[in-house]
């Protein structure tokens, strides 16, 4: 081996496993600090023993040429520069030469492995970040029903405009609207009209189309915060502000761009207080009042066709 | 004399030295110099300056925005408030809410005036294609950074904007419903909703827009600029000069004055 011939060539040390002793004494020392002093020097001995076989290792070339090599006599360039460089693929520690039909050199392999693990450590770090972007897309929201106060807060055959909190934790943006009449009984059974406020256009809060008696304004405490009660003739059915659709006092569109009718609440009598459920959408009411006969669909957004050739675009259906 | 010239010389050199001292080490000034001294075709004129007076309202935005932020809170029950306190209370407060506010829509503007010169100079073609594309995507990009903005004041009309905006996305054939999912952060416009307006309009959309025009400027400088339609200089005309020598093609730019119109 010739050790810096001054011609562009870097000088390759010889593969040596000496390094990785010392590295090792290092550690040792590190970890004694904090551990015991014994650790330390253990380490120290390490580390000086591993130091002194590598540092022999990597100057055994100068040694070997102040010893072996006689300075040629006569030849010019021998004179000048020393002995010949070594080709690279000549000498003890050179590398050999690849393979004529190697099909995976070692540069290849390194490429690749760099991309792959680079790339399982991108995934392994990108996963939870998208997931916990789009997570709540397919995670069900559990309400608990909505006690609205007892029934006689609603008088027969009027409309009450009734204000809630859907998830009392969420606190008052989950403040929601319906409209609720009292149909009476049908048999011993109480039966009420529950109407959604919200347009099966877009979304926007449609409006009674009549009088609010604010005057006759009813608060009720319940446990799950408070709701409002005010009582209202929407004579003319019910109005949305936003692009003017209207609904009669069933909920069926009579005008306008909604698709469908209003949505409607599943409601209980729990010990003679009004209680909400879930949500589900409607298409078209056939009759009025306790005698309508309404086709339960999923709640679907506003704009979505529930029924005919339209209700295909809307196969799925995200968690509500 | 000759002290008080010495002096000047002096003072010059001391000038300069920081700007060598960085250029050698970064070559930035020369990167500049390119960027700001590069050939541009002689008949280019104000139509041409769209393009940079779109990015003059990005970067007003980019500043009034991180100003609004130090005082803005994205929480449902304060952002009402806090942006009342913007406008009311903090020192010309009024007056970088108001740049945003008015920006937003200014930029918008610009955008198509710049997108409008595009195609109507022809622009867009061989070799410019790709520069139409990235900027089909920077159009888009600054639309949804007015819809995620729009929901940041927080009063009634930002409320049910948003409400039918997102309504709107939910309208899609097939995925729509999980958009406007995404959007909401859930199945009900809740507490996240508006947090999640927030980090969109200051940290994503952002982070793409300025990427985005990066690629943009790069392409700028490395396709040059078009001439207009009506240029003397137009491919396929007949020039009164004798062409110049080989290499008057992108790849290998003309030498300096052969862009210059004869006159």
């Amino acid at each position: 081996m010739e050790p810096q011939q001054g011609q562009g060539k870097p000088h390759l040390p010889p593969p040596s496993l000496w390094p990785v002793g010392f590295a090792i004494g290092i550690v040792c020392i590190l970890v004694g600090l904090i551990v015991s002093w014994a650790a330390v020097a253990v380490g120290a001995g390490i580390t000086v023993l591993f130091g002194f076989l590598w540092v022999r290792d990597v100057t055994g070339d100068y040694r070997h040429r102040d010893v072996g090599i006689e300075p040629a006599v006569g030849g010019p360039e021998s004179a000048t520069e020393g002995a010949p460089p070594v080709p690279a693929d000549r000498g003890e520690a050179a590398m050999p030469p690849p393979e004529p039909g190697e099909r995976f050199p070692r540069s290849v392999f390194l490429e690749g492995a760099t991309l792959g693990l680079g790339s399982v450590i991108a995934g392994i770090v990108t996963v939870p970040i998208v997931g916990f972007s789009i997570a709540p897309i397919f995670q069900h929201q559990h309400h608990d029903e909505i006690d609205l106060g007892p029934i006689d807060n609603f008088k027969e055959g009027e409309f009450v405009t009734t204000t809630f909190l859907r998830d009392p934790s969420a606190g008052e943006i989950s403040r929601r609207t319906a409209y609720i009449r009292n149909n009476g009984f049908v048999g011993n059974q109480p039966s009420f009209t529950v109407l959604s406020n919200r347009c099966a256009h877009l979304g926007c809060p449609v409006q009674p189309n009549g009088p609010l008696f604010e005057q006759r304004k009813l608060e009720e405490k319940t446990k799950a915060g408070e709701v409002t009660l005010i009582p209202t003739l929407p004579a003319g059915g019910f109005g949305c502000p936003c692009h003017g659709g209207q609904y009669d006092q069933e909920g069926n569109r009579t005008a306008g761009p909604p698709v469908r009718a209003l949505d409607r609440y599943e409601f209980y009598i729990r010990s003679g207080r009004l209680t909400l459920g879930k949500t589900y959408s409607v298409s078209k009411v056939v009759g009025t009042g306790a005698s309508a006969k309404i086709k339960k669909y999923r709640l679907a957004g506003p704009g979505q066709h529930v029924d005919g050739i339209e209700q295909w675009f809307y196969p799925l259906q995200p968690p509500s | 004399m000759p002290r008080k010239r010495n002096r000047k010389e002096q003072m010059l050199a001391a000038a300069q030295y920081p700007l060598d001292w960085l250029e050698e080490r970064s070559g930035l000034i020369g990167g500049v110099r390119y960027f700001l001294f590069r050939k541009v075709p002689g008949d280019s004129g104000w139509w041409h300056t769209l393009g940079s007076a779109t990015l003059t309202a990005f970067l007003v935005q980019l500043g009034t925005g991180v100003i609004l932020a130090m005082y803005y809170q994205p929480d449902p029950n304060s952002a009402y408030e806090s942006v009342q306190h913007i406008t009311n209370d903090v020192t010309l407060g009024w007056l970088v809410r108001g740049m945003h506010r008015w920006g937003a829509s200014i930029f918008i503007i610009l955008m198509f005036f710049h997108m409008a010169r595009v195609f109507l100079f022809g622009a867009y073609k061989y070799p410019r294609e790709l520069n139409w594309i990235v900027g089909a995507l920077l159009l888009p990009t600054a639309l949804l950074e007015g819809f995620s903005g729009y929901l940041l004041p927080y009063d009634q009309t930002a409320y049910w904007a948003t409400v039918v905006g997102i309504n709107i996305n939910g309208t899609a054939p097939f995925l729509g419903p999980f958009l406007a999912s995404f959007l909401r952060g859930g199945a009900e416009i809740g507490p996240d909703t508006l947090a999640r307006f927030y980090s969109l309009h200051m940290l994503l959309l952002p982070g793409a827009i300025l990427g985005l025009i990066g690629l943009h400027l790069y392409l700028v400088v490395r396709l040059g600029v078009s001439s207009p339609p009506w240029s003397e200089e137009a491919a396929g005309r007949e020039r009164d000069e004798p062409p110049p020598v080989p290499g008057t093609g992108l790849v290998n730019p003309a030498p300096r004055g052969v862009t210059k119109r004869p006159d």
